[in-house]
């Protein structure tokens, strides 16, 4: 199987012998070695450089912060490190190697299993363990004792005699091959499992606040990833509603007061046609509904707010998920006033669930439950950019066409309410009210057909991983010759303790046989 | 009471600590074989020893006790709990073959990891965050360091047999007085096959810890694979194993290339430990430091 003598003796390949040469060594241990080891160094630059699946934001910033160097790595796809082709050509090489290597072991070992064991040697000092001693029972009654024991060790066997030398040849230990080639092949499995589970489910990420309720349609999501063979029809039709989001704030130990030690999601759910049902959804406790995974991912405060105009009319009211900045959740968020005014307004809010003033009369929340809330805005007019058709986040306000009105370098102060408190606009533009607050989370759903197959796999690597390294697998040979028992033993793969074993043989076989 | 409890944790922690240096001092004397009576410095050094693991069994259940949670959910803890499993399976191990011998290095790894942990890295007892509150967290990391266990003393015997191996190698008188310390511990091939062994043990831990992780991660963050930087990690280090169950059956590379191997994938378990917890920032952040 020397991949060189193959070389040196041919040295001018016609293409097929190329092919084969190129096949042998793709197939070789060694060439497996090198590519587990290359994959190993492969992965490390995704730990290094922030990735956009895991960490888009740090992407983001990344780029802002290394302008130069940033679209280098881009080029080289180190954003992406693991859907890159450079690491995916290495793992694809691993496991075409790996099924060449599998394929034709997988047949020898099958042969191996049907057939007897081997010959018997007729030098046993010659084996990595033997050992002698002399009987006076006689040979053809030795020779049925000690196939009667090895056969209770679970010994294949197999009769080798001569005229003056009765001889038995025995394997055991065939489950480290069959559990070395099930590994091999549950990896595999693995991979397959991973790549048809991406491409047919999805994920989708939906904020909801309390007394809010979504259906599982494409339109209701707020981002969605499908996979390649996703099909909008497989989308469930039911509805989560959220009934009520509860926290709980350590109070009592000084080292960590305001840690939340608890988010609770209490949600109503409803498959189209059928009774509601209560659930609960909580951190570590996704609710598997209706084909699908629903994860509490996120969660923060969202504040009710109503606009008037001057003449009293409502123009807007609604309840505006903010998204938490900090870990007393002091939050941002934005209400877009295009209509209704005689200007476009934009309202760029903060909200402090418990608040307090710093040195320098900057507010700030010093605990994230809602004690003493208040909320601020800073009031803006012009163009919100909303007809351009240019897709605008909700989360942030775009003031290249705006003017700040009230505010930091304004004359004005920022508008500044608790619940029920309502002000007015500056420019006698109108009024706004802060009718209360309430919680909103931010809920994962995801569909993955094959992840049971993925964790089927990995466990049947894990459990054939114990037969392939802890089975010891031997050869045995014993021989009478007279008076005289022979004992040979020799293993494949590791197996440190054959002399230790030949030695227990032995005494057991004097025992069987009284001597 | 958590107070208590948690202080007389860090006391029994820094006497564990003071006995380890003791016994590191000892054991090192018997590898120099600077001092006469060399087996029974190695065999005091393996006394002060379990009563340094009693100390730190008693610190560790202590921190648990304060916490009402099993002690191992930040960087402090991993390090009290990881180290506890790094002697616990030195410990066992040499009750059945005798390895004393790796006793310098045991106890100096040790000593050195809750050096930094117990100066740099102790926090305070606080609640859990919901992410952590999963029997996961008592499954997937109590395995995990486990695992590093075995992995440290594969380490250290790999180490042995790469040492060994010169001493073999060695030609002249010269060359051979300067690894005589060395003339004790077993040949190079014993030492090898040693190493394999606990090792093979720490690979099947490992992958366990790997579908663990994922399966608690799905259950956490909704996705039971995604690259995170610890995930990253976790991934390198199986595969540096791997690679090192390969070599083992790979013509030119058993002996001191799949030995080398062995110890780069230690190398990268303490990396996982250390530098990837405080330095790196992604979802595992849990090191409890800010
Ligand atoms: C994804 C890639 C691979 C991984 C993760 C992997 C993993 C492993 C592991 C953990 C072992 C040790 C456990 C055991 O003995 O069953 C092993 C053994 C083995 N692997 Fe792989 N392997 C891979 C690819 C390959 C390839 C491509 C080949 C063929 C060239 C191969 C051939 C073998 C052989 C022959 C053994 C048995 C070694 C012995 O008897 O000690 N493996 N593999």
């Amino acid at each position: 199987m020397s991949p060189q003598s193959e070389t040196v003796t041919n040295p001018r390949l016609s293409p097929v012998g190329w092919l084969r040469w190129f096949w042998r060594q793709l197939t070789s241990m060694r060439t497996a070695l090198l590519l587990l080891l290359l994959l190993a160094i492969a992965a490390i630059p995704g730990s290094l450089v922030p990735q956009r699946s895991s960490d888009p934001n740090g992407v983001t910033q990344y780029f802002a912060d290394n302008k130069d160097l940033a679209p280098v790595l881009d080029k080289l796809q180190l954003f992406d490190v693991y859907s890159s082709a450079w690491f995916s050509a290495i793992y694809l090489l691993l496991f075409v190697s790996l099924i060449g290597c599998v394929v034709p072991r997988v047949a020898y070992h099958w042969n191996a299993l049907r057939s007897a064991p081997p010959r018997t040697p007729s030098n046993f000092s010659r084996l990595p363990a033997s050992e002698s001693f002399d009987t006076n029972t006689d040979p053809a009654i030795s020779i049925d004792r000690a196939r009667a024991l090895l056969r209770r060790q679970g010994y294949r066997i197999a009769r080798y005699d001569s005229k003056t030398r009765l001889t038995l040849s025995a394997e055991r230990g065939y489950a480290r091959e069959t559990g070395n080639l099930v590994f091999h092949s549950a990896l595999v499995g693995v991979l397959v499992a991973v790549g048809l589970g991406g491409g047919a489910g999805f994920a989708g990420q939906r904020v909801i606040y309390e007394g809010q309720a979504f259906a599982n349609t494409l339109l209701a999501y707020d981002s969605f990833n499908p996979g390649r063979f996703f099909s909008p029809s497989e989308l469930t039709p039911y509805t989560v509603r959220l009934d009520s989001f509860t926290t709980v704030y350590e109070e009592k130990n000084p080292n960590a007061i305001g840690q939340p030690t608890d988010y609770t999601a209490k949600v109503t759910v409803q498959l189209k046609d059928q009774a509601p049902e209560a659930k609960v959804i909580k951190v570590n406790e996704p609710l598997r509904y209706g084909n699908t995974d629903i994860y509490l991912l996120g969660n923060g405060y969202a504040p009710q707010v109503t606009v008037r105009n001057p003449a009293g009319e409502v123009i807007f009211t609604d309840t505006i998920p903010f998204l938490p900045q900090d870990k007393n959740l002091t939050s941002v968020g934005v209400v877009k006033l295009p209509d209704g005014l005689s200007d476009q307004l934009g309202l760029v809010g903060f909200f402090y669930p418990t608040v307090s003033k710093g040195h320098s009369g900057a507010f700030f929340s010093m605990y994230p439950d809602l004690i003493d809330p208040v909320l601020t805005f800073n009031v803006w007019k012009g163009d919100l950019g909303l007809n351009e058709g240019v897709p605008r986040s909700v989360y942030s306000l775009d003031t290249s066409k705006m003017t700040k009105l009230t505010g930091q370098k304004t004359d004005l102060a920022s508008l500044e309410l608790k619940p029920g408190d309502t002000v007015d606009l500056p420019e006698g533009l109108g009024t706004v009210t802060f009718d209360g607050v309430k919680r909103f989370v931010s809920l994962d759903i995801h569909n993955d057909p094959a992840q049971g197959w993925v964790l089927f796999f990995a466990l049947l690597a894990l459990g054939s991983l114990l037969f392939s390294l802890f089975i010891p697998r031997r050869r045995v040979w014993i021989a009478v010759t007279g008076s005289k028992v022979e004992v040979g033993a020799l293993a494949r793969g590791d197996d440190p303790t054959l002399d230790a074993r030949v030695a227990e043989l032995v005494t057991a076989l004097r025992t069987e046989l009284g001597t | 009471m958590t107070d208590t409890f948690s202080q007389f944790s860090v006391l029994s922690l820094y006497s564990a600590m003071g006995l380890y240096a003791v016994a590191f001092i000892l054991f090192t004397l018997d590898l120099s074989g600077l001092a006469s009576a060399k087996a029974r410095l190695a065999r005091i050094g393996l006394s002060i020893t379990w009563l340094g693991f009693a100390l730190q069994i008693v610190a560790t259940v202590l921190r648990g006790i304060a916490a009402s949670r099993v002690p191992w959910a930040n960087m402090y803890e991993f390090a009290m709990t990881g180290t506890l499993m790094i002697m616990s399976v030195f410990l066992i191990v040499n009750l059945k073959w005798d390895i004393r011998y790796l006793g310098a290095f045991i106890t100096g790894l040790v000593l050195l990891l809750l050096g930094i942990s117990a100066t740099r890295y102790y926090v305070e007892v606080v609640p859990l965050p919901p992410a952590l509150q999963s029997y996961w967290l008592v499954i997937h990391v109590f395995v995990a360091t486990l695992a590093t266990g075995f992995f440290a003393l594969g380490f250290a015997l790999s180490l042995a047999q790469l040492l060994q191996e010169r001493r073999e190698r060695a030609t002249t008188d010269k060359q051979a007085s300067r690894w005589a310390w060395l003339s004790r511990l077993p040949n190079s091939v014993t030492l090898e096959n040693f190493a394999y062994r606990l090792i093979i043990v720490g690979f099947v831990l490992w992958t366990f810890t790997l579908i663990a992780g994922a399966v608690w991660a799905e259950k956490a963050w909704g996705r039971y694979w995604g690259w995170d930087v610890k995930e990253v990690w976790t991934f390198i280090i199986w595969t540096i194993y791997a690679g090192y169950l390969h070599a083992r059956s790979t013509r030119g590379w058993r002996g001191s290339r799949s030995a080398t191997l062995a110890m780069i994938g230690f190398g990268a378990v303490i990396f996982n430990f250390t530098v990837v917890n405080i330095f790196f920032k992604g979802l595992h952040a849990y090191s409890g430091l800010s």
